[in-house]
């Protein structure tokens, strides 16, 4: 191989001892910095786009008569907007480009093509905008989570092609052969998405599926993009900066393989609901799949526990570890509610109700684009090479996503277990949706609290962005304008 | 392992083996049900395509979203049986005292639904006209097969003639929304299928059982507040149309009451998705009596057929 040529993305390493140099990581970081602005920008914007369709949502249970002449926003199409916008607009799109930039630093080596994938950003974006738009057009294709219709989906799998591919290739290009427990976690999310995301897509779109096989690929897909493709990302990020920021060793590479395994190999057999009308082997296995997850947050927390030495990492002065910290909590916290809430006997109660949507928010946010800000937030000026323009507001944001987990979660938590338990007698069923109207006003207020962190992410990574562009066209015209002056000063 | 192949290999077996169980063997296992007869009627497939407007109106459904706060699965938590007379013939007191006899038995006979009193107040006044008001009509509730046929040997030798009910129970059926547990055969030529996951509004599997009137349907999507003050459902007043009423008055235009209604001399007509949405919702019935969701429908099939075939589901369960 060609050492002079680090960058040709057609290096084939044949021998393990014979590998160029390390990059040092501001080259790397130098190589990541566009694609990544390109992916988190947009990714901050989509989070902006997500709450306000989530609080339009969310308004029209206080209002139902709220925007309710126009079809775009009748409440079954924002809310999947919503949901998508977030999922597809941000946690898929953040969590690549935080998967990108860990993949190039452990390897220790620039990231592939970085243009390939500044063009799959764009078309992966493009993709969730027809898709978003799609839904509310009326384009839904009726099953949750996967709505975006045929001709969106096919552009977001293509983006996402785009960049995996060259994450792939980054991944191989390594010049560190010994591998980190973070990379086995992204290489592994790499090319289950597309996996699942085309099987899904082909089958309930394209070849069709009868009946209720039709429900139970929807949610195989739900379960492999929520609970697996988000975990591992999600976790990758967790073994990757808790160690870097606290300067320390993870504590167990073993515990860590082992998180992983459990969440291939039995994670993604979850998502089937115990009372749904199918073959009672298929919600059986799910509930026994979904109960050992509990092993793998054990691992986890145990892992992250000994890591810290029993430190709490919200109370780090580190805002990206009180980020992560966070995201870690609320993975416990919904790997235990996920496990208790399949067995038949609870999930009688619980299905059905708000439990299930706080739980969720609690899984996708609460766990990862928590730990995805933190992410970011080490991140981006690692990129730029300077600081956010308002640091406190980094701690704002905190905050405000901290308690507008809480305010979400917990009274849809609590609403959703009152909710069920009513149903399970025959109580009128309009005193059971009267019931619940206190605890969606509550959530209400999380879902403002998250608006407001929103904006403030927005603000400063656009800011930092703004001000690291400005900086590098004021210092290049200056250098154009003093070349042309010298050239004059001479004849 | 320290090899980019090897955890390839890892995570295409682990995805591999989740993807022919849930996606392959669903396909093979659920995508080869077959139209089903149902119970007590032979000829009857199940289930039906629905009629075209009514198909029509699914794709309504979906593209609002309306699976967002409606299910459609009702769940039971079991079965009971009872003990319906069919016929009382002409001699009464002897069936009275019977069915007394059976409320007196031991814990694990069955139990009457009939109020004792009303039983006894029966036999003092010859008890005709409490057992031939709306026959059939179940007496008893048993726990036990055992003891359910017993108890209809007992009426049968006190001269009436009684027959073996299959009732599905549970909250969601006790509220209305049903009579059996939704099964995957419900959905066979659904496409796409809304099973839904929140409870937000009812259920809506029995929706056309429930309220067969489109016309109230219609009423009801225009402005949700009028039947429920309070309700959470968002009007859907964009697939109405409001227009200046023409020469005469549409046959179509919604009856309005004055708090919703337009302004003189306007009509709301529904557009054609409502319509649509309309029969779909009329069609919903999620109620027929199925092999592996039994249950006996009273009084449409003749007492004979009726029980034979109940006890054919209770015995292929
Ligand atoms: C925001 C949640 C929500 C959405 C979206 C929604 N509904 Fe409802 N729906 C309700 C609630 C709550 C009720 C109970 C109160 C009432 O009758 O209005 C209800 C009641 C109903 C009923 C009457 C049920 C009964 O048992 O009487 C029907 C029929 C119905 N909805 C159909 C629809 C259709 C069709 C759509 C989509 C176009 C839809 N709903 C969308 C919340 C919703």
């Amino acid at each position: 191989m060609n050492p002079n040529h680090p960058k040709s993305p057609f290096i084939i390493h044949n021998s393990s001892f014979n590998l160029p140099p390390s990059v040092a990581p501001d080259v790397i970081d130098a190589s990541c910095r566009l694609p990544l602005v390109v992916l988190f920008l947009s990714a901050a914007v989509w989070l902006l786009t997500a709450s306000a369709f989530g609080l339009i949502a969310s308004i029209k249970f206080h209002a139902p008569g709220f925007l309710a002449d126009s079809a775009w926003l009748t409440y079954g199409r924002v809310r999947p907007a919503a949901v998508n916008a977030m999922l597809y607009g941000f946690c898929l799109q953040a969590g690549l480009g935080v998967a990108l930039w860990m993949l190039a630093r452990l390897g220790r080596t620039t990231l592939a093509a970085p243009w390939m994938v500044i063009v799959g950003a764009l078309c992966w974006n493009l993709g969730v905008a027809a898709g978003v738009v799609g839904i509310l057009g009326g384009g839904s294709t009726g099953f949750e989570n996967l709505e975006m219709p045929a001709y969106a989906a096919a552009l977001v799998f293509l983006g996402y092609l785009m960049m995996a591919f060259w994450g792939v290739l980054t991944f191989h290009q390594r010049r560190e052969r010994q591998l980190y427990v973070s990379q086995w976690f992204l290489f592994a999310a790499l090319f289950w998405f597309p996996w699942i995301y085309s099987t899904a897509n082909l089958v309930l779109q394209g070849f069709g599926a009868r009946g209720m096989a039709q429900a139970v690929i929807a949610w195989w897909y739900s379960d492999n993009l929520l609970v697996v493709w988000l975990a591992l990302v999600g976790l990758a990020a967790i073994f990757y900066f808790v160690p870097k920021l606290l300067n320390r060793e993870l504590h167990s590479r073993y515990l860590a393989l082992m998180a992983f395994w459990m969440l291939i190999l039995f994670a993604s057999w979850g998502g089937i609901p115990a009372s749904a009308p199918v073959p009672a082997w298929m919600p059986t296995l799910s509930v026994v799949t979904t109960v050992l997850g509990v092993i793998t947050v054990i691992a986890v927390f145990v892992n992250v526990f000994r890591t810290t030495g029993g430190k709490c990492l919200m109370r780090m002065s580190n805002p990206s570890l009180k980020f992560i910290g966070a995201g870690l909590a609320s993975f416990v916290v919904v790997g235990f509610a996920s496990a208790v809430t399949a067995l038949p006997a609870v999930n009688q109660v619980t299905q059905f109700t708000w439990f299930t949507i706080g739980k969720g928010l609690l899984n996708f946010y609460g766990f990862f684009a928590m730990v995805i800000f933190g992410a970011i937030y080490y991140i981006v000026p690692q990129l730029m090479g300077q600081e956010f323009p308002f640091p406190k507001l980094v701690r704002a944001h905190f905050f405000t996503a901290a308690l507008g987990v809480l305010l979400f979660a917990v009274p849809l938590a609590v609403g959703g277990i009152a909710q069920g338990l009513k149903l399970q007698h025959a109580v009128i069923f309009a005193d059971i949706a009267k019931g619940t109207l206190p605890f969606l006003r509550a959530s209400t207020v999380g879902d403002l609290m998250m608006a407001l962190g929103h904006v403030m992410f927005l603000v400063n990574l656009g800011g930092l962005v703004f001000q690291f562009y400005r900086g590098r066209a004021l210092s290049a015209w200056a250098e154009a304008t003093a070349e042309i002056k010298t050239a004059e000063a001479r004849p | 392992m320290n090899y980019g192949p090897l955890i390839f290999l890892a995570a295409f077996f682990a995805l591999a083996g989740s993807w022919s169980g849930f996606v392959l063997t669903p396909q093979l296992q659920i995508g080869r049900l077959q139209q089903t007869n149902t119970i007590g009627n032979p000829t009857a497939a199940y289930p039906v395509a629905r009629p075209g407007l009514a198909q029509q109106g699914l794709d309504v459904y979906r593209a609002n979203g309306c699976a967002y706060c409606h299910s459609q699965q009702v769940g039971q938590t079991g079965t009971v049986l009872e003990i319906a007379l069919t016929d009382a013939g002409t001699n009464h007191p002897p069936i009275i005292a019977a069915l007394l006899k059976l409320a007196a038995a031991p814990a694990d006979g069955p139990t009457v639904l009939t109020a004792l009193p009303q039983l006894e107040a029966a036999r003092t006044n010859g008890g005709s006209a409490m057992l031939l008001d709306g026959l059939p009509k179940a007496f008893l509730r048993s726990s036990s097969r055992e003891g359910a046929n017993a108890a209809i040997k007992a009426l049968y030798a006190a001269g009436a003639k009684a027959q073996l009910w299959i009732v599905p129970v549970g909250p969601d059926l006790a509220r209305g929304w049903g009579s059996r547990r939704t099964v995957a055969e419900d959905f066979l030529f659904e496409a796409p299928v809304m099973p839904g996951s929140q409870r937000v509004g009812p259920d809506l599997a029995n929706m056309g059982t429930r309220q067969p009137n489109v016309n109230l349907h219609l009423l009801h999507l225009y402005a949700p507040q009028l039947q429920m003050k309070g309700s959470t459902m968002p009007p859907y007043r964009f697939l109405f149309e409001r227009r200046k009423i023409g020469l005469e008055p549409s046959p179509e235009a919604l009856v309005l009451p004055a708090e919703v209604a337009p302004p003189a001399g306007y009509e709301v007509v529904p557009k054609p998705p409502a319509r649509a949405l309309a029969a779909y919702l009329a069609s919903l019935r999620a109620d027929a009596p199925l092999f592996n969701a039994p249950l006996t429908v009273p009084a449409s099939a003749t007492p004979a057929t009726s029980t034979n075939a109940a006890t054919t589901a209770a015995s292929a369960k």
